[in-house]
């Protein structure tokens, strides 16, 4: 079978999601400036431990390998370990993503002592100025403090997860000098206009000459690089970048937010992205395969407005929530489109007088800290 | 085609790697390796049929036998198998 008719089949969905994200808690101690979920403030509709547990329950008998753990800061939760405890029982591997300000020398050590775990420290910079700017004054020191824990405790290769930016394209190569003198493996992804990005996406999306220099990095180092399949709009550039050159949202991707919410994928936390929620009946497995919205999704998708550019088998249109946050339509364009025609459409968009761009559904910011970018 | 079934892989006592689990689906499995992290698609549902009971034969060749596969396609089955052992998804006993 060759890879375009596997592409085919993923597109049609599987019976359970690869790779599943599930955003723990909206609490957060940092308040990042392109947090895709908006966290700060718990949410009281939070699932109970018994709730999320009988999730996980859920997910064993769907047979879903892993997870990917995120939030919020997911260690804030009283009953995180009991959680990432109960999973690994139930053969279901965790990742998951921290800002690390809970790992102390501590917690390094029973992180260590555990199997099936795989932990992304959050960087958005290789030095406080730069990622400072993004996560918060402090952020640095707290996330260099909990790789230097996880290394001495004798943790192994976690990863190092970095969001690019502009402001942080000309740091990659250092990145991954970081990453190889913690014998860490680096991990890069795509940023997107969700949750607060909203706010902070012009700003800090890379331009149309950095995406040529990230494609070119990639494909000197990607080898060795995690990407979460994150770039695929770049392979418009030329050969394809290693990973599935889809969009898997909802087909082998979803994610389940604090409250048991799913949606298509962890970019689009919108009311028209929610496919149904854990504590409907028949749980988490019969939102994935009946609701109406992943059924649709499932379905062979329009290329619209990119039907006649000799690119879209490339960059089959890019990333959906990437177009929604910014106002464009699902079947054109990504904003970021190398060809250009994103800008156009930008550009175009900005010219009408009134444009009302989706916001979240969702917003957990914490009222006395908002964060405006200008 | 007489020197691929002569291929001394065929001769080998292989298995799934104990750390491996297979996820039936429409395209065949999903392979998932616990240890090495590592997301393998098996793309063929004989492939996948080989592969599960590989452990209990003395031989990969007994294995492709065992599953009525035809010898015209072992040289693709002993490929498949080369690149599964590359990722660990497949290991000699």
């Amino acid at each position: 079978m060759s890879a375009e008719t596997l592409t085919t089949q993923l597109k049609a969905g599987l019976d359970a999601p690869i790779c599943l994200t599930w955003e723990l808690t909206y609490a957060c101690n940092l308040q990042c400036v392109h947090c895709l979920s908006s966290s700060g403030q718990r949410d009281p509709r939070e699932l109970t431990t018994a709730e999320a547990k009988r999730v996980l329950d859920d997910l064993r008998d769907l047979q879903v390998f892993y997870i990917n753990i995120g939030g919020g800061e997911p260690m804030v939760r009283r009953d995180f370990f009991e959680l990432v405890e109960h999973s690994v029982g139930n053969g279901i591997g965790v990742k998951f993503s921290t800002n690390g300000a809970f790992i102390d020398a501590e917690k390094a050590r029973r992180l260590a002592s555990m199997d099936y775990l795989d932990i992304q420290i959050s960087l958005d910079g290789v030095d406080a100025a730069t990622n400072d700017a993004v996560r918060g004054v402090g952020s640095y020191d707290m996330a260099m403090r909990a790789m230097e824990n996880l290394a001495a405790a004798d943790f192994g290769p976690f990863k190092i997860s970095v969001v690019v930016t502009r402001q942080n394209v000309p740091q990659l190569d250092r990145f991954k000098a970081l990453a190889d003198g913690f014998g860490a493996q680096l991990r890069v992804t795509r940023l997107r206009p969700s949750g607060r990005g909203v706010d902070s996406w012009d700003h800090l999306h890379p331009t149309n000459a950095q995406q040529r220099e990230i494609y070119d990095w990639l494909m000197a180092n990607g080898d060795n690089v995690l990407t979460g399949d994150s770039f695929f709009h770049l392979n418009a550039l030329g050969d394809p970048l290693p990973g599935l050159n889809m969009c898997g949202a909802g087909r082998v991707v979803c994610l389940i937010d604090p409250i048991g919410d799913v949606y298509a994928c962890p970019f689009v936390i919108h009311d028209e992205f929610l496919a149904g929620n854990v504590r409907d009946p028949g749980g988490f497995g019969h939102v994935w395969k009946h609701s109406e919205l992943f059924r649709s999704l499932r379905e062979p998708q329009s290329a619209g407005a990119c039907a006649s550019c000799g690119s879209f088998d490339a960059c089959q249109g890019g990333c959906m929530a990437a177009k929604f946050f910014t106002g464009l339509p699902l079947d054109g364009p990504d904003p970021e489109c190398v060809g250009g025609d994103g800008e156009v459409a930008l550009a175009e968009l900005a010219a009408v007088p009134v444009v009302l761009k989706p916001r979240p559904s969702q917003d957990h910011t914490k009222p006395e800290r908002r964060l405006v970018v200008t | 085609m007489s020197t691929d079934l002569l291929n001394p892989l065929l001769e080998r006592p292989l298995a799934l790697h104990p750390q491996v689990a297979l996820r039936p689906e429409p395209f065949g499995a999903l392979a998932y390796h616990y240890g090495n992290r590592r997301l393998v698609f098996l793309q063929h549902a004989d492939l996948v049929a080989v592969a599960r009971v590989l452990a209990d034969h003395p031989s990969l060749a007994a294995a492709l036998d065992a599953c009525g596969i035809d010898r015209r396609r072992w040289p693709s089955f002993t490929k498949a198998v080369e690149s599964l052992m590359k990722s660990e998804i497949i290991v000699e006993r």
